[in-house]
């Protein structure tokens, strides 16, 4: 009896160990599903009650915050520290894990969470000087009164927010990792800027283009990489004339060409994704007054990377798309001003190759001298391990970011060449929130220009429309001065001819107001045309969405934002429009079975529109890529990584050089030419889909064979939408494609009394509990627009008001 | 009677202390009053599983089961119920085998 006693006892001591551990990735199922502490308690009632008061630390006055149907909050404070405070209580409230998350991130400070599967990832933002740049951002942050008190505030905001959470209160994913939220620290803020300069102005084709050099000679890289597009239509309207006297253009460098022998694999890149946006002037809206719409394109989230705020105080009432971690709106519009962005692609991530003078590196050859480096030691915590301890070697340039080829992983990053310094403008010291401060507060143009000057990085097309009738854009950033072309290849870290000489004045940055057609607009294209003194960058996104938007909007009259709403939804394809006609001149018919030529007629029928059910579009999409990849299957090759010319190149291949010599493909014996590798690219592509979904009919409507779809921050099945059908693609207006598309839309009628209208994917809640998490997402789906509610004051009324939440010290 | 005891037990701890003390309260009601191992084991079970049950479904219902449906898909389970009752089982066995434990234990001393 006794002995079944003590057996029973141990089975139930060791029911509960194993409850309590953590095996793998699997969370503590005790913890986890218990109805106390347990995930149960993050379900949230629908049930709210209308009133709300809550004391919190550190306020100096009241503060009241309404919250509308989809419980977006309008804050009224008394003061600006009050104001910012809260708007970093209440994000943290609707998004702590999203912004714990993000900040590790950027930290490298994942495998801290996650163990060792983090570690390869930490280790390149430890090593490529994500924090040696977010030290020198805060640096310029703290010494401006206005940014420091917006950052201090919201950081206390967010720890108050933390502090009384009890363990059952975190949010799911911190129970399903298991580990609790931290501090807030005013460099989170910071980091939060890394990471948007590392995800729009983080990839650098340095390298690939390098190799290039070496493998093809330069006559053939110039031709193949020409530094100005063959279709385009800048950003500023062609002919526009410079008012400035430019700086000198630096003198290029003796050419420097790095020698790599160690082994690469190809990455590969999906053009033609991106932002929009777009102003028209009162002469094509039908109420006289500008109109201004932005969608920015960015990987898709459950929680969205953005949220909706409306801030108010006595030196400011703005309504827009904040970023959670970051004081301020970065999207949006107060009574006088509305304003949005666009990535520019600024070439502003360079590769320095360096020589030591030894294995020590602590001195490398640069203006005929040896010069001493510095090292930074990088502590990198591993659940479940000892901590890696990684020194980064740094030359003027910046870090060098691998040093020999066992640091970097097997995978990803050969992008990276080894010994190679990094020069990125995100290590510079900058105040982006100053930017974001002063254009929340804008009342006109000239507060417009002004903000633009204190913005940094990652560089944005700027747009700008105003209740004076003021339409702008302005690609805006601080752009080093270089001589042209600096920084397509790897450049040389000894000869000071290589470094960034300066910056380019921003009043010289590239800008336009009120230009003749009546409307600015960028779509990532190229800023300016050739007659522009400086060098940005050698290559932009493709010209297809700027050139859409600019057909659209010169045919224009009497828009409304109903038009401009419908414009964000457009899915036209302009590379089916200059490329289509000629594919189908050179296809060889006669070569074709009963299911191609099916699949012709599919394509032939076509209207050139991404819609999701058009079967034609998915026909034309595939023979597109494949005819893609089998020009240029020169490029391919397993040892070293090659960047493969553009689709505009390919496009200027087809339209005006049938004859050349890139058709052949090399491995056959055969001399192919343009009408067999379009014909051929026809016969496979189609047979894959065959392959893929059966013969062509319904099947391939286009929603259905794309894969469209929005997961998790941490791919948490479930907690995201699933596949879904939809219209758009890259290279249309609609640039929805993969998890890829438009974060936010916004559409702003200006006016004697501003009017607002937006939507992004997802909801205010970053709670999958919530009946916020995803309630604005079928409207996003459907294209179309919420009005946006716009208090004036915290007096005015509305029946969309459902709670208010009433805030004072404790 | 145990059975109330446990159900009634783990209810209030559920609000203010950790979740394997319905272990503590199952084992400890069981040693006072427990007297069939298989009974006590029985009553531990289903006290602790209609408990945690019953509190979970507290804060599932008035959320429309949104969480446990995605939870549920997390954790490759057909439906938000069977999550329920997969916590409620895990639950249960932690409250029955305390309770067995409790009552071969008087009954160990007692003979």
């Amino acid at each position: 009896m006794k002995f079944r006693a003590i057996l029973s006892t141990a089975i139930t001591l060791l029911l509960i160990w194993a409850l309590e551990a953590k095996f793998g990735d699997f969370p503590r199922f005790g913890e986890f599903l218990n109805p106390g502490t347990g995930f149960w308690q993050n379900a949230e009632s629908k049930n709210t009650s209308s009133t709300e008061d809550l004391k919190i630390q550190g306020l100096q006055g009241k503060v009241t915050v309404k919250f509308d149907e989809h419980r977006i909050p309008h804050i009224f404070a008394e003061t600006d520290h009050d104001l910012y405070l809260v708007q970093g209580y209440l994000t943290a409230r609707d998004r702590l894990w999203q912004m714990d998350i993000q900040t590790r991130a950027g930290a490298g400070r994942l495998s801290e969470v996650v163990g060792p599967k983090a570690l390869e990832i930490d280790r390149y933002h430890r090593r490529m000087g994500m924090s040696y740049g977010a030290e020198n951002s805060l640096k310029g942050m703290m010494k401006d009164p206005e940014s420091r008190m917006m950052i201090e505030a919201y950081t206390e905001g967010v720890n108050g927010y933390i502090h009384q959470l009890k363990p059952k209160d975190y949010p799911i994913e911190f129970k399903l990792l298991d580990y609790a939220p931290e501090e807030w620290k005013t460099i989170n803020c910071a980091y939060l800027l890394k990471n948007m300069s590392e995800t729009l102005a983080g990839d650098s084709k340095d390298f690939s283009m390098t190799n290039d050099l070496k493998v093809f000679g330069a006559a053939t890289v110039n031709d193949l990489f020409p530094d100005y597009p063959f279709h385009e239509d800048p950003i500023i309207p062609v002919g526009t004339k410079w008012d400035f006297k430019p700086l000198t253009v630096p003198k290029p460098s003796a050419e420097f060409i790095a020698q790599m022998t160690d082994k690469i694999k190809d990455t590969k890149i999906e053009p033609g994704v991106g932002s929009n946006n777009w102003a028209i002037s009162g002469s094509k809206s039908a109420n006289g007054y500008p109109i201004l719409a932005n969608d920015p394109h960015l990987n898709l989230t459950f929680p969205s990377i953005w949220y909706q705020v409306q801030m108010t105080s006595p030196t400011v009432n703005v309504y827009g798309a904040s970023l959670p971690g970051a004081p301020g709106v970065v999207i949006g519009y107060n009574q006088n001003i509305s304003w949005g962005v666009t990535n520019v692609d600024a070439d502003v991530m360079d590769w320095y190759q360096v020589k030591f003078k030894d294995n020590s590196k602590n001195e490398y050859w640069y203006n005929n001298r040896w010069n001493k480096t510095t090292k930074r030691v990088e502590i990198i915590n591993v659940k479940g391990q000892k901590p890696l301890i990684d020194t980064v070697i740094y030359t003027h340039h910046g870090p060098v970011v691998y040093d020999n080829l066992s640091q970097r992983p097997k995978e990803g990053r050969e992008d990276i060449p080894i010994g190679n310094a990094l020069r990125w403008i995100a290590h510079d010291e900058s105040d982006e929130f100053k930017c974001f401060y002063l254009l929340n507060r804008g009342k006109n143009y000239d507060d417009y220009r002004k903000a633009l000057t204190y913005y940094v990085a990652p560089a944005q097309n700027f747009i700008f429309a105003d209740r004076e009738k003021d339409i702008a854009i302005t690609p805006n950033g601080k752009f080093p001065l270089k001589y042209r072309d600096q920084g397509k290849y790897v450049l040389d870290g000894s000869d000071p001819a290589d470094d960034w000489h300066g910056w380019i004045p921003y009043d010289q940055n590239p800008t336009v107001k009120n230009p003749p057609q009546g409307f600015v607009r960028s779509a990532n294209e190229s800023p300016a045309d050739q007659t522009y003194p400086y060098y940005i960058n050698w290559q932009f996104e493709l010209y297809d969405r700027g050139k859409r938007i600019d057909d659209l909007l010169t045919a224009m009259k009497n828009a409304t934002v109903d038009t401009m709403s419908k414009m964000q939804m457009d899915d036209y394809s302009m590379r089916a429009h200059d490329v289509l006609p000629t594919l189908l001149k050179y296809l060889d018919v006669s070569e074709l079975d009963k299911t191609q030529a099916e699949a012709l007629n599919l394509v032939k029928k076509w209207n050139l529109h991404f819609d999701a059910s058009s079967e034609g579009a998915s026909v034309f999409n595939a023979w597109w890529l494949k005819f893609y990849d089998l020009v240029w299957d020169e490029f391919d090759r397993k040892n070293t990584l090659l960047n493969k010319p553009s689709f505009d190149r390919t496009e200027k291949l087809l339209l005006m050089e049938p004859g050349s010599k890139w058709f052949d493909i090399i491995k056959t014996p055969a001399k192919e030419n343009c009408t067999d590798i379009v014909t051929m690219a026809f016969i496979q592509s189609v047979g894959d889909w065959v392959k893929q979904i059966g013969d062509p009919g319904k099947k391939w409507q286009w929603g259905d064979v794309k894969d469209s779809h929005i997961n998790h921050l941490a791919n948490l099945p479930g907690f995201g939408t699933g596949h879904f059908s939809v219209g758009g693609t890259g290279a249309v207006i609609n640039a929805l494609k993969g998890g890829n598309g438009p974060s936010w839309r916004m559409v702003v009628q200006m006016g004697p009394q501003v009017k607002g209208y937006g939507i992004f994917p997802g909801g205010e809640s970053g709670n999958p509990g919530s009946h916020y998490y995803d309630d604005m997402f079928e409207t996003w789906k459907d294209g179309k627009l919420n009005e946006l509610l716009f208090l004036s004051s915290q007096d005015e009324k509305s029946d969309r008001i459902k709670s208010t939440l009433t805030l004072s010290s404790k | 009677m145990l059975f109330l005891i446990i159900l009634i037990l783990s209810f209030i701890c559920n609000y203010f202390l950790p979740w394997w003390f319905v272990a503590v309260i199952a084992f400890l009601a069981a040693l006072a009053t427990g007297k069939k191992p298989g009974r006590s084991f029985l009553a531990g079970f289903l006290a602790v599983f209609i408990a945690w049950a019953i509190l979970a479904l507290l804060k599932s219902i008035p959320n429309d089961n949104i969480l446990a449906t995605r939870v549920a898909h997390l954790m490759q389970l057909p439906n938000w119920i069977a999550l329920l009752i997969a916590a409620g089982i895990i639950g249960g066995l932690v409250g029955g085998m305390a309770a067995l434990s409790g009552a071969l234990i008087r009954k160990a001393y007692r003979k």
